[in-house]
């Protein structure tokens, strides 16, 4: 076990709006770290960053021993790092499977069938629809379909982006379950959410943001049990 | 289903190619039998060159999904450059049909870089920049050769860039067996015209195969699922910059072979010809034929550029006319019930009827 992803004191703007403010946090081989906070905390801003499709204006981060400061995005997917972005990404024009395979394009070479297997094998769902156009999925197959596509590329580290965003209850407990045994399966995640008591419960960490800066840190436990995180962020 | 619409895309290729083939056959009969007017027959090569355009630019336009208003700046400096190249090689190379391929692949080459230099700031940047950019470019280029003044003797290539105006053909120095190939706004003069039917066939023949090509490759994969969702594309890891290079370069180099041929089949022809009005025309053949649709493209572009000539006689209702078949060529390009009509008889015609599943 070691660091597998560590942020040091980052700060990103989009011209002269600090979105992200001196975050610190890191993530552990293995664990479920979340980062949770208000809608415009800077949660996905932050995901984007590490991902290479934004840039930071100060601050390290460092992914498996490597800085990551200047390496472009396709990059960073090769190395084993990725990130479902918020609001379901999918390839709308392009059949289940094809989307998987685009997931593996980095691996050229590698076993597409195996991989395709055992992401069907994560997502049931999606091999009965493996021939369906992405367009014609729901708001729940098309998230599943994007973290599917992401698990092609054997991440090291997989970033989710809001996964359980304008889902229905039914659908954010299914998430979560294939979020618990992703990382029963070994993958390690780092998770953004606005959904802090489903987050929280599945965590082995978790930081949370506020306006752009870390305002408090724990095990999923412990921020569960806070008063003030309660008050804030669980209705109650 | 993916193997059926896979089937399905190459048997739309091939009766692409096929289109092509049999019109080429058509035509050659009817020209060598007398029975093409004067001006079609003219009209031959320019035609192959803007089929080569439309294709070319439905390349950006409909697979890439960029904005592109500058095209006819690449055939523009294909144009130019093949001019110089086909004339500059007369005697080195005696053979024309090598020699006008030695041009056409001088004009690519150009055209190429060209694309390269506009491609590398501006299709790293997201928005529609490209769209700005490249109907710049083509006005930089007109201006460009407008001032550009060119000539060819034994010591080789003279080149001036006639800036303030006040300079000629004969600032070259160029000895007595020397001949002026581009004389600034007059544009080239005195071309061999070595273009020919067959060669603008074959141009249109590979330009198809190189688009085609690369759209169903792996490359082609990347560029479509870049113009469906280009965050999507970047988390999986894919250069965006790399793939919108490597079709908009290829695009340009086509447009500039085209170019090529248009230029060596003019004893004399001007910068002006290759104006935003052209850009704009030959974007009106792509969004006619349909994006990423090379059949409609070739289709309209064919149309479209023999039409004002053939209607010519009918004077007072030749705008009324081209107006209905640029309609009916949208329409069948574009029009779902046409075009599942279509697919039908595509469907027909290789035996096999699709059943519901496959819909
Ligand atoms: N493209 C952008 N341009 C300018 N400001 C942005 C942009 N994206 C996000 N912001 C701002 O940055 C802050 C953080 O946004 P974001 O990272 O999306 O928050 P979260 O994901 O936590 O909801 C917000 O104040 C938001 O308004
Ligand atoms: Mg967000």
């Amino acid at each position: 076990m070691g660091t597998i992803l560590k942020v040091e004191d980052l700060n990103v703007f989009y011209g002269s709006i600090h979105a992200v403010k001196g975050v610190s946090f890191q993530v552990e081989q293995g664990e479920i770290v979340t980062l949770i906070g208000a809608n415009g905390a800077g949660k996905s801003t932050t995901l984007n960053t590490i991902a290479g499709l934004l840039h930071s204006r100060s601050g390290s981060i460092s992914f498996l021993d490597g800085p990551l400061g200047k390496v472009p995005p396709h990059k960073i997917v090769s190395k084993g790092l990725a990130l479902v972005p918020e609001g379901r990404r999918v390839f709308l024009q392009m059949t289940v499977q094809e989307n998987l395979e685009m997931g593996a394009y980095t691996q050229p070479g590698a076993s597409l069938e195996a991989d395709l297997d055992r992401v069907y094998q994560q997502f049931p769902r999606l091999q009965e629809r493996r021939k369906q156009v992405a367009g014609t999925l729901s708001g729940g197959e098309q998230q599943m379909l994007a973290m599917g596509r992401a698990l092609m590329s054997h991440p090291k580290l997989l970033m989710l982006d809001e996964p359980s965003m304008g889902l229905a209850p039914i659908l954010v407990e299914q998430i979560f379950q294939i979020i618990r045994s992703l990382h029963k399966s070994g993958t390690t995640i780092l998770l953004v959410e606005q959904n802090a008591q489903a987050a929280l419960s599945v965590a082995d960490r978790g930081y949370v943001l506020e306006t752009g800066r870390v305002v408090a840190s724990g095990t999923g436990a412990e921020l569960l049990a806070s008063p003030d995180i309660k008050k804030a962020y669980l209705g109650g | 289903m993916k193997k059926l619409t896979m089937k399905c895309s190459t048997r739309m290729d091939l009766l692409t190619y096929g289109a092509v083939i049999l019109a080429y056959v058509v035509l050659l009969v009817l020209r060598d039998g007398g029975h093409l007017s004067r001006s079609l027959t003219g009209q031959l090569v320019p035609i192959c060159c803007y089929v080569s355009m439309a294709v070319s630019l439905n390349l950006t336009v409909g697979i890439l999904g960029e904005l592109s208003l500058g095209h006819a700046g690449f055939m523009s400096v294909g144009a130019f450059s093949g001019v110089i190249a086909a004339m500059s090689l007369q005697s080195a190379i005696p053979a024309a049909p090598l020699r006008l391929a030695v041009a056409m692949l001088v004009g690519a080459g150009t055209a190429a870089v060209a694309g390269v230099l506009i491609g590398t700031p501006v299709l790293r940047l997201r928005g529609d920049y490209l769209a700005i950019v490249t109907l710049a470019f083509g006005e930089i280029i007109k201006e460009l050769v407008n001032c550009l003044l060119v000539g060819w003797d034994s010591h080789g290539l003279h080149l001036a860039l006639n800036l303030t105006g006040n300079k000629t053909i004969a600032d070259l120095g160029l000895e007595a067996d020397g001949i002026a190939i581009i004389k600034g706004a007059q544009g080239s003069a005195g071309v061999t015209t070595i273009a020919t039917f067959t060669a603008g066939f074959l141009l249109v023949m590979i330009t198809l195969f190189v688009v085609l090509n690369l759209r169903s490759s792996r490359a082609g994969r990347a560029i479509m699922a870049l113009r469906d969702n280009a965050i999507a594309a970047e988390s999986v890891g894919l250069d965006l910059t790399r793939y919108k290079m490597m079709a908009f370069v290829t695009s340009a180099a086509l447009a500039g072979a085209a170019g090529a041929l248009y230029g060596l089949n003019f004893s004399s022809l001007q910068a002006t010809k290759f104006d935003f009005n052209t850009s704009i025309l030959i974007l009106v053949f792509v969004v006619l034929g349909g994006l990423g649709n090379m059949l409609g493209s070739i289709v309209a572009a064919a149309a479209l550029t023999i039409l004002p000539e053939a209607l010519r006689s009918f004077a007072d209702y030749r705008m009324l006319v081209y107006a209905i078949v640029l309609i009916l060529v949208m329409l069948l390009t574009n029009d779902p019930t046409l075009r599942a009509y279509r697919d039908r008889i595509l469907a027909a015609l290789s035996g096999k009827r699709p059943g519901k599943e496959a819909l």
